[in-house]
């Protein structure tokens, strides 16, 4: 044994330490990446966290006193935190139903699918600045496309973006223009659900209602915790629309829209309190992976995996 | 005669199972047609803010603020566009958003599909860690690593320079990783095999077997590297400062912060144009698209 091991771990390579080898030697310019521009700074903002960096002045350690300060001094940390989780419960969940409508209807073999496809999907690429200057538009009490259309049938329209009450649910307004990625995500899932499984069904006279909520949800129920998923995260990190849509950027009326991602700008990049901003940041990402345990832990008996093990 | 009356009954039967198929027939005719119109309708609910785009980017600033709105302006403002580009300096942006994007999707396309390939193909201890690692990173938000980064890019002297927009892609993205590794898994693994025996290295069987049969994946890496990095506004916001190194996206949220929102007109014809090679892009090439987020969305 002992006279054998030394030759193994000699200079001669086997195929499949020849193979590890390569591996490692082809994604190793991922792992410097993730190293140098992930990993390294996340962990350095873990300290900047515990200072009063600015860029300009010295930095001086002051221990917990950014999140002290986030906790007990700051309201306007509570104002974005509230903002943002109004934002999400009411986006994220009415994206998932609205996008699982669109595929529902696209799925009942309609002629012209491919083109409505493409119609549902179109806002999808032309997110970013454009579009919020697009709804800004659509969105103006006075001139807008959607007040002049409520005034056609009788409706006076609210003031949406620049009442406190009503600038929320116009950001969810505009986020259900983009739940196209969704909808054609869906379309797939439910086109891969096998027939057979509706003809069985129905044999055993199960109707539309049956058949959907005990065939196609749990057929498709992976598919809807990955877009919820990417749906809170993405929701969790609003950031473009309110910078666009609101007044000069800060979050108005009244901070009804000042997102969690606009106020971890303003502290960054406006005052330069990088100190604070990285308290700021580290509370978000603990946010977001606590909520995607808590789903994953939530749904695990509730998500059925056609292929058993696999995730 | 009782022969007939015996044959009556599995006739009338069979008369019925006529019937309710009929019906059944009917049904799923009526539900297919409501689905038709139903789809219809959001259709154009969805079409319509892009031609009210269109429709100001068109009029005059008096037909703009003229109630009750006309959706066809009297004479075709075509002018507004030239105007609405030279208003800031819009075609230094877009030149700069086209050299970042170009530059990126390069980077993105070759490396991610490097990196794809080793994931989806290599064995090696420890690769199912680092490929949760790669998936766990699609979950740190930008927001997250901004200030981190800022201070890393700005002890680098990078701020204010296109450095911070392009050097990381060439380290990979999670997201691209995972898109072509995806794909690099459906393809039958004795191709790559033959060619290793017939003593192809690993780069080479990458590039001569992998990447001619990856075209669709990688040309929807390269679409969705496009639109991400046509439409990125937080990233180029936080570092690009100078006037003449902005790109579109920063160049037209300055425009509406610095005229506040009247001259929709302007405003629309910008925004027109700054959408316009994604719109192009999608129609050309929609079915990638599609193909890319059906890769990763349902086979996730």
């Amino acid at each position: 044994m002992t006279e054998i091991a030394p030759k193994q771990s000699g200079f001669k390579l086997t195929a499949s330490r020849r193979e590890a080898l390569a591996f490692y030697a082809m994604i190793s310019p991922w792992i410097f990446g993730f190293i140098v521009f992930l990993g390294g700074p996340l962990l350095a903002s873990i300290y900047y966290s515990l200072t009063d960096y600015d860029v300009v002045h010295t930095t001086n350690f002051v221990g917990l006193e950014n999140f002290i300060t986030m906790f007990t001094g700051d309201k306007l940390f509570w104002q974005a935190l509230k903002v943002t989780f109004t934002y999400a419960v009411m986006a994220v969940p009415l994206g998932i139903i609205f996008a699982m409508f669109l595929a529902l209807l696209l799925n009942q073999k309609i002629p012209g699918l491919a083109l409505f496809r493409t119609i549902f999907y179109l806002p999808s690429v032309i997110a970013g600045v454009a579009v919020s200057l697009l709804w800004l538009w659509l969105f103006n009490p006075t001139l807008g496309l959607i007040n002049t259309v409520l005034r056609s049938i009788g409706i006076q329209g609210p003031m949406w973006l620049l009442n406190e009450r009503t600038v929320i649910p116009s950001y969810v307004l505009m986020s259900l223009w983009g739940v196209g990625a969704s909808v054609v995500i869906y379309l797939a899932a439910l086109q891969s659900v096998p027939t057979e499984l509706y003809e069985a069904a129905s044999l055993d006279g199960a109707g539309p209602a049956r058949r959907f909520r005990n065939i196609t949800l749990p057929m498709i129920s992976p598919v809807i915790l990955f877009t919820f998923i990417t749906g809170m995260i993405g929701a969790l990190q609003i950031f473009t629309q309110a910078y666009v849509m609101s007044d000069r950027g800060r979050g108005g009326p009244h901070y009804a829209s000042l997102f969690y991602g606009l106020y971890l700008y303003q502290n960054a990049f406006r005052y330069f309190k990088l100190g604070y901003a990285s308290a700021l940041a580290w509370f978000l990402f603990i946010v977001i992976m606590l909520l995607t345990l808590l789903t994953f832990k939530l749904s695990s008996d509730r998500v059925f995996y056609q292929s058993g093990g696999r995730g | 005669m009782s022969a007939s009356t015996t044959a009556k009954a599995p006739a009338q039967e069979r008369a019925n199972t006529a019937r309710s198929l009929r019906s059944q027939k009917w049904n799923d005719r009526i539900t297919r047609l409501g689905a038709l119109a139903l789809v219809i309708l959001f259709s154009i609910v969805i079409l319509l803010p892009v031609a009210w785009m269109l429709s100001t980017a068109l009029k005059t600033r008096l037909e703009v603020v003229k109630y009750p709105p006309i959706w066809i302006p009297a004479e075709l403002q075509w002018s507004n566009f030239p105007k609405a580009l030279t208003f800031l300096p819009f075609a230094t942006y877009f030149r700069n958003t086209a050299f970042i994007t170009a530059t990126v999707m390069v980077a993105d396309v070759l490396m991610n599909s490097i990196y794809g390939y080793a994931f989806a193909r290599l064995r090696a201890p420890g690769k199912e860690i680092l490929f949760y690692v790669v998936l766990a990173t699609m979950m740190v938000p930008y927001q997250v690593i901004m200030v981190p980064q800022y201070v890393l890019f700005h002890n680098l002297g990078w701020v204010d320079t296109f450095k911070p927009l392009i050097i990381p892609a060439w380290f990979g993205s999670a997201f691209l990783i995972f898109l072509l590794r995806q794909f690099y898994r459906g393809i039958p693994p004795e191709l790559d095999d033959a060619a290793r025996i017939d003593g192809c290295g690993y780069i080479s069987t990458w590039w001569r077997i992998m990447v001619p049969l990856s075209k669709p994946a990688l040309a929807a890496a390269a679409i969705f590297s496009f639109t991400y990095n046509w439409n990125d506004f937080t990233a180029p916001l936080v570092y690009l400062n100078s006037p003449d190194k902005l790109t579109a996206a920063v160049g037209l949220a300055a425009f509406r912060h610095r005229y506040g929102a009247t001259p929709w007109e302007l405003l629309m014809a910008a925004s027109l144009v700054a959408v316009l090679p994604c719109i192009l892009l999608f129609f050309f090439a929609q079915r990638y698209f599609i193909q890319g987020i059906v890769v990763t969305g349902v086979k996730g």
